[in-house]
């Protein structure tokens, strides 16, 4: 598995605050049109899922495609987080391949 | 059904579902939209009726890209009850780039980097309500980002 890095801030109060998220993953994001230097086709590989929590319940689902950049990185908002919460974001590429990451929320 | 055919069956699921969890999960990924070429087949695969353009959208992109591996663009949706926005780029191999589902209070707003193979509008559909709002924003690209 690979590791996810994560930051997660809470500006304001417990549960009314904002808490915004922050993540880089680590992945090649192949399109499977890019050639390698012996011109050969270099195989699609890159993230197609991932899901991110709040404690045990979803936040966010999203789904990729091959346009996300290379080691994808992704910032997003939340209402109804407190200090010390768990966020956690687990990914599974077109192979099958998964990695996660977790992180407490602390105040920004 | 007969007692012994649904145990057959039922046992096949589950062994699949044993041997290879990861893909009964992937299958939930829209491989239609995803692989579809022009931006109005990948908006059909994604149930994409009949989209609105809308202020109430925010997308900020660069307006020249030097590298097209990556451009940064930030979105958001002040349009209520938000509930999932897509990203598509029309000139790219394949136009959609992702999608978004919104629940239990994230805010519809994130920043990403995505591709673009070439000088092409970035459109933003955002999902609020059953109906489809839309943003788009012009991006020159100076290097090819798709390889």
């Amino acid at each position: 598995m690979d590791n996810i890095k994560m930051r997660a801030k809470l500006t304001g109060d417990n549960i009314l605050g904002i808490t915004e998220v922050k993540m880089i993953m680590n992945h090649l994001m192949e399109t499977g049109r890019k050639k390698d230097d012996f011109g050969q086709l270099i195989p699609a590989y890159f993230i197609q899922m991932v899901t991110a929590k709040l404690n045990d319940k979803i936040v966010l689902e999203m789904q990729w495609g091959t346009g996300i950049s290379k080691n994808p990185y992704l910032t997003f908002y939340l209402k109804g987080a407190s200090l010390n919460d768990r966020i956690s974001v687990n990914w599974v590429d077109n192979l099958g391949k998964t990695g996660n990451g977790e992180i407490m929320v602390l105040a920004a | 059904m007969q007692r012994r055919n649904f145990l057959k069956i039922a046992s096949g699921v589950a062994l699949a579902l044993l041997v290879n969890p990861i893909r009964a999960l992937a299958a939930l990924w829209n491989q239609s939209a995803f692989e579809a070429i022009k931006i109005n087949d990948a908006k059909a695969n994604l149930g994409i009726v009949q989209e609105m353009p809308s202020n109430d959208i925010d997308l900020v992109a660069p307006d020249r890209a030097e590298n097209g591996a990556i451009v940064q663009i930030e979105i958001t949706s002040r349009i209520p009850n938000t509930e999932a926005i897509s990203v598509l780029v029309e000139n790219n191999p394949t136009a959609l780039i992702a999608h978004f589902v919104f629940s239990n209070g994230a805010l519809p707003q994130l920043v990403t980097r995505i591709k673009m193979a070439d000088t092409s509008d970035i459109k933003v559909i955002v999902k609020a309500g059953g109906a489809y709002f839309s943003a788009t924003k012009n991006v020159v690209v100076l290097e090819n980002g798709c390889g």
